[in-house]
């Protein structure tokens, strides 16, 4: 076993010693077999990528400044300047799925309080910790459209389980959820408070082994109370995953797709309309190419404005 | 003390099985409502236990009616196992390269393929879509699995996993001859196997799950995905609850245990990567 070891570390020091004779001459492998090995290598990937992601961003560029359908044939796109963008930034349809979006991010701090909390006490005062995050992972990993159909009936207005629960509790006039103007809205925040929940506390709960256990001795030797340790411990060190969690969640606001198309297809009356589902309808329902490619350039400047704004907040708001 | 501790544990344990049971009380009704007669599905106080049980001739109509499951689970089969197999092949390929080998150029593709990553994949549908119809990959299930092939998550994560395997390991067996494509094999993937099973199970999930590249890119009923079925599905009975809750169970309870059977995988695979499908 020893003798082993020893050899083992010898061939490992005459490697070494031939490695760093090369690095005199240069890097130890590099030259034409390299690289193409390295291309050969990432090749499949990045040709992948150029087709299906590169070359698309470029031509939505192009194509958002005609006047296009598709249908009709790539000799009747007609160059109109900026007025997709002139049009559509005075559309009232997308200005109200602007705000709705905007509206749509409340889910995000619900979401986070409660999975921080449901975190630290799964972290620190439970037993079967691993059922607990089984059961709180189930709905993040579900079909989205399957659960928006199981919605759709437990918020029935009249017959739907959820305002039977109300009226036997003695509420007179229980929301009409997906049906209402109003509550359309708030229905697709609680469902996706209710999917992303499991998410969130998963992340957290690594984030939470991340702070050092004296500080809570130290502070129970003090006599902080668990509140106290709480948030003078727990929220000012977590701060970094909950920024993290807090971008991803705005991100991802803006790519909720699935749920609204089956649960309320942006209905009732444009209650629950939001960017991603107005392009969907221009582009494939409407099949105005060239202006569904502007509401693409539109929302990819969105997204990269908060992607930005997350590298500088990332500097300033994160505690370490 | 610790007796008194536990104890406190323990009601806490309690008090949150409770919650949980609430938490999953969708779960619950749709898995009731499935087993019921339509006469029965709405009733109040709600039955969780069916007292007229149809559930042989619920999920029979679900599963040979009109929208055959029996097809929409053959198609999502097939196109989530070759995505599976096909995306993490690439990732495997990619990662290896841009981790281990010295190449000209390569930060800077690979910051160009990580800047891909945040790009809303919504911005992306319209022009794929005028792609897919030019090279006649629109309405196929080929086209399907190549969308959901190229992932940078995958090649990211896969990275991290090569970037921890010593460069001298490697370095040797290059002195003793072995090309890259025999260290890939031989040394490489066999120690980045537990990275690949979680991302293959991250995938197999994501793509299972997929609505939004189905429902632009395919057309043909006989091609459709579980998904897609279940939203066609509850538009022709969208007045037959216990049939479209035969379909959601048909939709989500498979997944559910692959899930609980590769949990540690896929939780540590999230908490790993940070990031959602």
């Amino acid at each position: 076993m020893n003798s082993e070891v020893k050899v083992e570390t010898k061939v490992i020091q005459t490697t070494k010693s031939k490695v760093r004779k090369k690095i005199k001459n240069g890097s130890p492998f590099s030259g034409w077999r390299e690289n193409l090995a390295g291309y050969a290598f990432i090749g499949p990937m990045f040709i992948g990528t150029s087709i299906l992601v590169l070359f698309p961003i470029l031509s939505s560029f192009v194509l958002s400044f005609t006047d296009w359908n598709f249908v009709s044939g790539y000799q009747n796109a007609k160059f109109v300047g900026f007025e997709n963008f002139s049009k559509l930034l005075t559309n009232p349809l997308f200005q109200k799925g602007l705000l709705n979006n905007v509206i749509l991010i409340l889910a995000v701090p619900i979401t986070l309080l409660l999975s921080l909390s449901l975190a630290v006490i799964i972290n620190k005062y439970v037993y079967l910790k691993d059922l607990f995050k089984v059961i709180y992972f189930m709905p993040f990993i579900s079909s989205i459209v399957a659960v928006a159909v199981v919605f759709q009936v437990l918020f029935h207005p009249t017959k739907g389980p959820i305002n039977q629960l109300l009226l036997k509790l003695g509420v007179e006039n229980p929301p009409g959820w997906i049906a209402d103007v109003t509550f359309a809205l708030p229905s697709v925040i609680l469902i996706m408070v209710w999917t992303g929940i499991g998410f969130n506390l998963i992340i957290y709960l690594a984030g939470l082994q991340n702070i050092p256990k004296e500080l809570y001795e130290a502070a129970q030797i003090d006599g902080a109370t668990a509140w106290l340790q709480f948030t003078k411990i727990t929220i000012p060190l977590v701060s970094p995953t909950t920024f993290l969690l807090f971008v991803t969640g705005v991100i991802s606001s803006f790519k909720v797709f699935d749920l609204i198309i089956v649960l309320t297809n942006g209905g009732p009356a444009n209650s629950t309309i939001t960017p991603v589902v107005y392009l969907y309808q221009q582009a494939f329902i409407e099949l105005k190419t060239g202006y569904a490619s502007a509401i693409s350039l539109v929302m990819f400047v969105i997204i990269l404005i908060i992607t930005y704004i997350q590298f500088i907040g990332q500097k300033k708001w994160v505690n370490y | 003390m610790t007796a008194k501790l536990d104890i406190r544990k323990l009601i806490v344990t309690f008090i949150m099985i409770l919650i949980g049971i609430a938490f999953l009380m969708p779960f619950l009704w749709m898995i009731s409502a499935s087993f019921k007669v339509e006469k029965d599905v709405l009733t109040f106080p709600i039955q969780w236990i069916p007292q007229n049980w149809n559930a042989v001739e619920n999920y029979k109509e679900v599963w040979t009616g009109s929208m055959p499951f029996l097809l929409l689970y053959w198609n999502s089969i097939k196109v989530t196992v070759l995505t599976t197999l096909v995306s993490c092949t690439i990732s495997c390929l990619a990662a290896y390269g841009f981790a281990k080998i010295n190449f000209k150029g390569r930060n800077f593709l690979f910051l160009i393929v990580l800047a891909t990553f945040m790009i809303p994949p919504q911005t992306l549908l319209v022009t794929q879509f005028l792609l897919y119809r030019w090279v006649g990959l629109y309405d196929t299930h080929t086209g399907l699995i190549l969308l959901n092939s190229f992932s940078v998550f995958g090649t990211f994560m896969l990275r991290q996993f090569y970037l921890g395997i010593s460069n001298e390991i490697i370095e040797s067996a290059r002195m003793d001859g072995a090309g890259h494509f025999r260290i890939f094999t031989s040394i490489a993937l066999p120690l980045v196997r537990p990275a690949i099973a979680t991302y293959a199970i991250l995938r197999f999930i994501w793509t299972w799950n997929d609505f939004q590249n189905p429902l632009i890119f395919l057309r043909s009923k006989e091609l459709y995905t579980i998904q897609l079925g279940v939203q066609s599905f509850s538009d022709q009975h969208g007045s037959v609850y216990s049939l479209m809750m035969a379909a959601s169970v048909s939709a989500i309870v498979p997944l559910l245990i692959i899930f609980i059977i590769g949990q540690k995988n896929v939780i540590e695979g999230i908490q790993l990567g940070g990031v959602k499908g």
